[in-house]
């Protein structure tokens, strides 16, 4: 059985760390630090750590004026909110002026689970690219959470951290090197290529093993961790290669991750390729694992649409 | 301070709007009557209270200004050109294809600019987070947030309210900019929060009011508000919208509108007549 663990859980360790190596850094929380894990950070360092009740607009406009004095400020809520209820600050008060701040969400996606649709942010990814200045990462395990919140504690500018509540499988090993400016190969293979972010990679392993054995289709899976600046080389590489690309993400397939390879595949390589994502829909309560099954996410759709985009590969050569 | 002294304020704050109206009017766009109706808060600030060195924008020490009601720019930007931070000249700039001088203040580009604002409700949170991150590093510095007084419909300002009580930012000072109006209208009409002081007193703020044109009575007042320990101050200047110029004054369509070469001409003359009667 594989260890599990989730992303958020990742993050609250990797702040208590920082803590000690960074004297600057602050964390705010909108009065989710049990949620989001912020709490770690909060028993060992008390006096860097601010509530801000629960008023998540002025959450990002006080992370944004301590940016202003120097400091280097986490803030930390739901997904929903943050991007949502506070967009605006986010774009105004933060990546407009490239403030020191990191804007990191947690409980994103479907498997927030039996809360339901209102907590399930299903399209921050899409609000998050749309703003220049940002860089959006949305880590596959907690291995690479941690790594993550390390580098962009150290990246000078606006970052957007994307958290899951629910734990998931770990794919890393602890010698695991993460880069922001690289988009990790997590299984070579030859006939088709899944781009998959966040708790998706584990899902698009499983579905390369089980076409693999059940049908010899050799797929390649690529972890795109860092949604933006997006490793656009890394990617067309592997569809020049295998000629037909699935994306895989926990999001809307409206402005994610499959966005994002479909705007770069039109424009330099246009190969078949299908979306795995959330269709246009709300989410609803539920249990994690039956919600991704409920809504197309699991390994079971990847593998599908290996199918279908392997068919029209064929059939578009033919 | 000497009476003489308060005399070369005057004379600075009918300077800055000299600067409003050739600045607006070159520009053939912009926001007039917020801007005339601040100067003399803008003044006391940068040429009395504050504690800056435009040759040293960067000064870790240096009193912040934020201008929460950032479509006052042309205020602040003639501020700071007068303060050394760039040269008069390129106040004429304003709102140009390149210029440094945006439509709405871009900390990025003009030197002395200490925040990009423009968008309303979202500068006293900067304001309430500097002053934070200022205190945590024992910082003599002091900010300083001038809001309107449409701009506290905002929700936000009044989270940003609560949070510099609740953390007893006393390193914190407001001016809301009371002129009473809006674009659409008048702020009691369109949407009254009145009655402003008890709410803002009632937020655990040190409430102070004054004549928002008068450099004597605004100075004691702030000296009072500085005095004020283990929580913020504000001070509600009452001012009047386009003051200076007759046509504009106490008109909500010179909001956002700025005045053509005719109108230029009779506003500078009319600047120039209640300079000389100081």
């Amino acid at each position: 059985m594989t260890k599990k663990i989730a992303t958020r859980e990742a993050y609250g360790t990797a702040l208590v760390e920082l803590g000690a190596e960074l004297p600057g850094l602050i964390v705010l929380d909108a009065d989710l630090s049990g949620s989001t894990k912020t709490s770690e950070f909060k028993k060992a360092y008390p006096e860097r750590f601010f509530n801000v009740g629960i008023a998540e607009q002025n959450l990002l406009g006080t992370a944004a004026g301590l940016a202003l004095a120097g400091k280097i400020p986490f803030a930390s809520t739901f997904a929903v909110f943050a991007t949502g209820r506070a967009y605006e600050q986010i774009r105004n008060s933060i990546a407009y002026p490239r403030l020191n701040v990191k804007v990191a969400a947690t409980h994103a996606g479907l498997t927030v689970g039996p809360d339901g649709a209102s907590h399930q942010a299903l399209e921050d990814i899409a609000l998050m690219r749309a703003i220049p200045n940002l860089t959006v990462i949305v880590p596959a395990d907690a291995v690479e959470a941690r790594l993550a919140v390390r580098e962009a504690a150290r990246l000078k500018g606006p970052v957007y951290l994307r958290f899951s509540r629910e734990a998931t499988p770990v794919i890393f090993d602890e010698d695991y090197e993460f880069d922001l400016r690289k988009a990790q190969v997590v299984r070579p293979g030859r006939h088709v290529t899944i781009v998959a972010t966040g708790v998706m990679v584990s899902q698009a392993l499983q579905a390369s093993e089980q076409l693999e054995a059940m049908e010899g289709i050799s797929a390649e899976v690529i972890n795109v961790s860092v949604i933006k600046p997006l490793d656009v080389r890394t990617i067309l590489e592997s569809a020049e290669k295998t000629g037909c690309v699935v994306t895989a993400e926990e999001h809307s397939i409206i402005g994610g991750l499959g966005s994002a390879v479909a705007e770069t595949l039109v424009e330099n390589l246009p190969v078949p390729m299908t979306r795995v994502g959330v269709l246009d829909k709300f989410g609803e309560s539920g249990s994690p694992e039956e919600l991704l099954r409920a809504y197309g996410l699991d390994a079971e759709a990847i593998v599908y649409a290996v199918r279908r985009v392997i068919m029209r590969r064929v059939s578009s050569k033919a | 301070m000497e009476q003489q002294d308060y005399r070369l304020l005057e004379e600075k704050a009918w300077r800055l709007r000299r600067h409003v109206i050739e600045m607006t009017a070159a520009a053939g766009s912009g926001h007039p009557g917020g801007s005339l109706s601040a100067a003399e808060i803008v003044t006391l600030l940068y040429f009395k209270t504050m504690r800056h060195d435009a040759q040293r924008p960067g000064w870790p020490e240096r009193d912040r200004f934020i201008l929460c009601k950032g479509h006052a720019a042309p205020i602040l930007y003639a501020a700071l050109a007068e303060a050394g931070y760039f040269p008069t000249e390129e106040l004429l700039t304003l709102r140009r294809l390149g210029s440094r001088l945006q439509g709405h203040p871009d900390m990025k580009v003009t030197p002395g600019v200490e925040a990009s604002t423009g968008s309303l409700g979202q500068g006293l949170s900067l304001a309430a987070g500097l002053a934070l991150g200022l205190r945590l590093d024992q910082s003599p510095a002091r900010v300083f947030a001038l809001l309107g007084d449409g701009e506290m419909q905002e929700g936000q300002v009044w989270e940003a309210a609560m949070l510099a009580a609740h953390y007893g930012l006393d390193n914190l000072v407001a001016f809301v900019d009371c002129n009473g109006l809006q674009i659409d209208g008048r702020v009691e009409e369109v949407m009254s929060h009145a009655p402003l002081r008890e709410k803002l007193a009632a937020f655990n703020w040190a409430v102070f009011e004054c004549d928002g044109h008068d450099l004597t009575a605004l100075d004691r007042t702030l000296g009072e508000a500085l005095a004020v320990r283990g929580r913020p101050a504000v001070i509600l200047a009452k001012t009047i919208k386009g003051r200076g110029c007759s046509f504009m004054e106490n008109q909500a369509g010179w909001h956002g509108k700025a005045p053509n070469a005719e109108q230029a001409a009779q506003a500078l003359r009319e600047i120039d007549c209640r300079r000389e009667e100081k």
